[in-house]
Parts: structure tokens; sequence; C-alpha cells
């Protein structure tokens, strides 16, 4: 019953998101659209997280992302919205099978340190190399979606507004599925106890392969959306600092549903947007007091407010 | 009855300790067999060995016929012998029915590869039911395997080996740590959900008591050697028996006054 319940503030939420965004001011799109991206690759952090594992590096794949889907345009000349998405995922899943051959040997903080060093060498990488920008990176366009010609026409913001909306209700459905798999319930038990696991005849290695490579897609995808959303892309995407937001927001949001990251993401932008605007030099203050106050009183994250009720 | 699990002239040593020593055994199908000996003498290395957890150094087992010696615990699992642990492994964040649904999603998504779902019937929700009732674990059913008292913990993790439907069920010391009125409740709740699907049972034991109700063989190590092999009456009579693993003397009287 809550799983039909999710599946529903969902919808609703984008139905809502559809309808409105017409009419709301370029501000509250802006943060919803940061919301949305984010809430994506929150998403994938949370599937690691619910095998036992946080990942201090996934900057890795959200700029990996970006970047497969900006640089068509240079690489190729394409500069349709679908093919970026696309390159994203192909890019995404490349990438993450290779490196979770090594990563899935590893545990709590090697495992958060050896996805940092990986997400360093692709900043690196990308500050090294000038014909793509170096440290200012460049300006991603589209201009066809669907085959259809939307570069500078009136609907245009709306258009792109829209695919990300829908894209990360995509995201969340099927997550959403996933969880309530067999497989998805996996995660939770390598958490408690790899040993049993293996002794029930499933392949922890497996399933924590499984769950890297679907939470690097979907950072990569909620990196390639900011990419065509915001139109500009720079290496400070792998950067540490970007891959410690994420796991901030994790913290903020919890576990319990496909709901929370969007939710945690949506309050982390407004703490975030409104911290800077009242007080532009101290703003790292009331992230950081946010931070404390759910560590102190709500350690199983926002979304712990929804389900206290039901488990008390 | 034909032998469902053997072991030819299997040996391990750690260093310069055996741990087992040309242990040749052969165990008939639908039989209950109890391991026992004192600390160090090689029952749980056996079950280890058997189980894939550790790589004999030397020596053959054979399941069903196939050779299993080079096998992991996954793949062992997987063609049907399973395992209880000493000190219960469970999911301890997850609710009782939530771990054997964990086993019961296993095996329903293992396909037909895997000959232990062969007989998969119902949804998984009436299969956890089905252990729920068999293991007499209801009442618990919500509650999160941590906060479960010791006795109901080890009940849980002999449900979990049992979930992904064993050929071969491998208890080590199931009534350890359970009270001494429990410990027949418990392995009574135990025997009748396995026997009534005809699983072959092989067990570590302290309990002589437990040792004598429940099993048709008895298997007796001492030093990573068997020393007696047979029916249970005749093995715990056993001179050498009685000597290195209950602990009895037999020749020598003992007299309180002397020693005061």
């Amino acid at each position: 019953m809550r799983s039909r319940r999710t599946v529903t503030i969902l919808s609703v939420t984008l139905a809502a998101l559809l309808v409105f965004a017409p009419f709301l001011p370029n501000w509250t799109m802006f943060l919803f659209t940061v919301s949305l991206c984010y809430g994506v690759v929150v998403l994938g952090m949370m599937l690691l997280i619910r095998t036992g594992l946080v990942s201090f590096g996934h900057g890795l794949y959200y700029c990996l992302g970006a970047y497969a889907a900006g640089t068509l345009d240079p690489l190729f000349g394409v500069t349709e919205l679908v093919l970026m998405l696309g390159s994203a995922v192909i890019v995404t899943a490349a990438v993450s099978s290779i490196l979770a051959l090594l990563l899935r040997k590893y545990r709590d903080i090697f495992f958060a340190m050896l996805s940092l060093a990986f997400s360093m060498i692709l900043y690196g990488l990308l500050v090294k190399t000038s014909s793509l920008g170096s440290t200012d990176g460049f300006n991603v366009a589209v201009k066809t979606a669907f085959g259809v010609h939307i570069a500078g026409t009136a609907y245009e913001r709306y258009l792109i507004f829209a695919v990300t909306a829908i894209v990360a209700w995509v995201c969340a459905m099927l997550v959403h599925r996933y969880l309530n798999s067999h497989r998805g319930r996996l995660a939770e038990a390598i958490r408690d106890n790899e040993l049993r696991v293996e002794y029930m005849g499933a392949s922890v290695a497996n399933t924590i392969h499984l769950n890297y490579v679907m939470s690097a897609v979907l950072a990569g995808v909620g990196g390639a959306l900011m990419a065509i959303s915001v139109g500009h892309i720079d290496p400070e995407m792998a950067y540490w600092t970007t891959s410690g937001e994420f796991v901030f927001i994790s913290i903020l949001s919890g576990t319990g549903s496909v709901l929370a990251p969007f939710l945690g993401a949506a309050i982390f932008e407004s703490i975030r947007s409104f911290a800077y605007e009242y007080s532009p030099n101290t703003w790292q203050m009331a992230l950081g007091a946010a931070m404390l106050l759910v560590i102190m009183f709500l350690p199983g994250g926002l979304w712990s407010l929804f389900t206290r009720r039901r488990t008390s | 009855m034909s032998a469902i699990l053997e072991s030819i002239a299997l040996r391990k040593t750690f260093g310069a300790v055996t741990a087992a020593a040309d242990i040749n055994v052969s165990i008939d199908a639908d039989t209950v067999v109890g391991l026992i000996g004192s600390n160090g003498a090689g029952k749980t290395t056996f079950l280890n060995m058997v189980t894939g957890y550790l790589k004999p150094s030397a020596g053959t087992i054979r399941f069903d016929g196939r050779d299993i010696t080079s096998l992991g615990p996954r793949q062992i699992t997987r063609l049907g012998i399973c395992r209880s642990f000493q000190i219960p492994q469970l999911f301890d964040t997850l609710s009782v029915s939530e771990n054997l649904l964990v086993g019961v999603g296993i095996v329903a998504s293992a396909g037909r590869h895997w000959a232990n779902a062969a007989n998969t019937t119902g949804t998984p929700e009436q299969a956890v039911e089905t252990m729920l009732e068999q293991f007499g674990l209801q009442a618990y059913r919500d509650m999160a395997a941590a906060t479960l008292p010791e006795g109901v913990r080890k009940l849980l993790d002999i449900a979990m080996a049992m979930v992904v439907r064993p050929k071969i069920l491998l208890l080590d010391e199931p009534t350890s740590g359970v009270s001494a009125d429990e410990k027949f409740v418990l392995m009574d709740l135990v025997m009748e959900a396995v026997r009534a699907q005809k699983v072959t049972v092989l067990f570590v034991e302290h309990d002589m008591e437990v040792v004598t109700r429940y099993t048709h063989r008895v298997l007796a190590f001492s030093e990573g050697k068997i020393i007696a092999d047979g029916e249970p009456d005749v093995v715990l009579n056993d001179d050498e028996v009685r000597k290195y693993i209950i602990g009895e003397t037999i020749d020598v009287k003992r007299d309180d006054n002397a020693q005061n």
C-alpha cells in the first residue's frame, strides 16, 4: 500500500510541475531544475548507501554524464537532446562497469576514498584539457529535441524543464520498482551480513556491481540534465566538493523512499539559495547548522519524519 | 540407502596444526548424523570444508556423486548444502519476515539452473508465512532480528538455512546459548520441519542428551580424526569417546573423602 502511495505522490508531483511550470518565476524554475537533477544523482547514491557503501566521488559520474552529453557537439556536431542523454547513459555505464570490478572489493572508508581518487583523476584530466576549456569549461547548446528544432523558440525553456521532470520521474519509478524487487531487497541484506547472503546462494559482488553501475548511470543522467538545463559545464562538477554535496543531501534525505532524495535536494538548494541571498559571506554556516540539526535530531534523515509514526 | 555426502582422505592443516587428518566418511541420504568432539577436534573445520568456506589441504568431497571440493560457499549452497551458524548470522536491521523474504527472493530469482528452486510454489509472501509457521516464529514476525532473544535468533538462523531448500542441512551447535528447558523445544521444532522434507542433517553438538535423542548415527572427532562412528548408544559408550570427549573417567573411581 505504501508502495502505491509513493507512485501516486511521484505522479501527482510530476503533473503539478508540468502544469504550473509556465507560471512560476524564473528563480523557482531554476530551484526546481537543480533539485530534480541533484535528486536523480542522490537517488543513485541511495542505491549504494543501501548496500552500506558511501561514495565520496560520485561527482565522477555526474561530471562524466555532463561531458558525455556536452562534448557531442564539439566532437560530432550532435545537438539532439535525446542523443545527449543517451550518450551520458552509455558512457557512465561503460566506465562504471569497469571501475566496479575494482571498487566492489572495497568497503567503508576504503571504498569512499577510492571513489574520491577516481573522481579527482577525471577532474585533473579535464583541467588539463585546453580544447574543452580547462577550468572554464564550455557552453552546451541543445538545438533539437526528438528531431524538432527548439533552439530560440518561445517554449524552449519549458520543454527542457519538462524533459528534466519526466526523466527524473522515470528514474524514480524505475528505482522504486527495483527497490521492491527480490534483487533490490538484497542491498540491505548485504549491508547487514555479507556472509549470510553468500550462504543463501546469492552473489554479494554481483549485487554490489549492479547497484554501483545503476547508481553511476543515475548520476550521469543527473549531470547530463544539469548540462542541458544550465547550458554550461566545467570540471568543478567532478571536484570533491560537488561529491560532498551529494553525500550531504543523502544524509539530509535518508534512504527510506525514492521521494526522499528529491525532497532533500529541494531543501538543500533552498537553504543554499536563501542563505546566499541573505548572508553571502557566511552561507556555508547555514548549511552546516542544518546538517548538524539533522544529524542530531533526525539521524535517519528528513524522511524519518514521515515514517516515524508508523514504526513507533 | 545411497551416500549423499562422501569425504575421501580429507585433510586440513593450518601451519603445524592438523585440524583434519585423513577423514573418510560416507553419509546416507535422509539420516540425522551428530558430530561430537572436544574443542579443536575438527568438527567445525569439517563443516567449513563441506560448505566450501575452507579449502581442504588434500582429499575430495563428493555430494550426490559430484566433486565439490573446489567450489565456494555460494555454489555449494546452490547445489543444496546449507548451514546454520554457532553464532547466528542474521540481517540484524531487518524484521524476521524480511529476513526470510530475502532468502525466498534469492531462491525465486535463481531460475532453473539452481537445484533448490525446482519446486517453488505460491507467492513469496506465502512462502515466508509457511516458514514462520513451521518454525513457530509468527509472534516475532515484525521484530528486528537484532532485538530477538538468543533462542529465537538460533531458530531464525536455522530457518534461514532451510528457506533456501537444502538437501543437506548442517547445523553448528544448534543448542549452544539456548537455555536447558528450551533446547528440546527448539530441536523438536527444527527436526519436525527438516524431517518433513526428508533433508539429511549433520549437526555439531556438545549436549549428549540432544545427540542421543535426535541422531541415527554419531561421528566422534578427536584431534582431527574420527575415533568412533556408529549408532549413538554404541559411540557414546565407547571407552575412548568417554575418556576424550564426554570427560568421564571410567576406570578410576573418584573418592571424595580422599581428596579432603
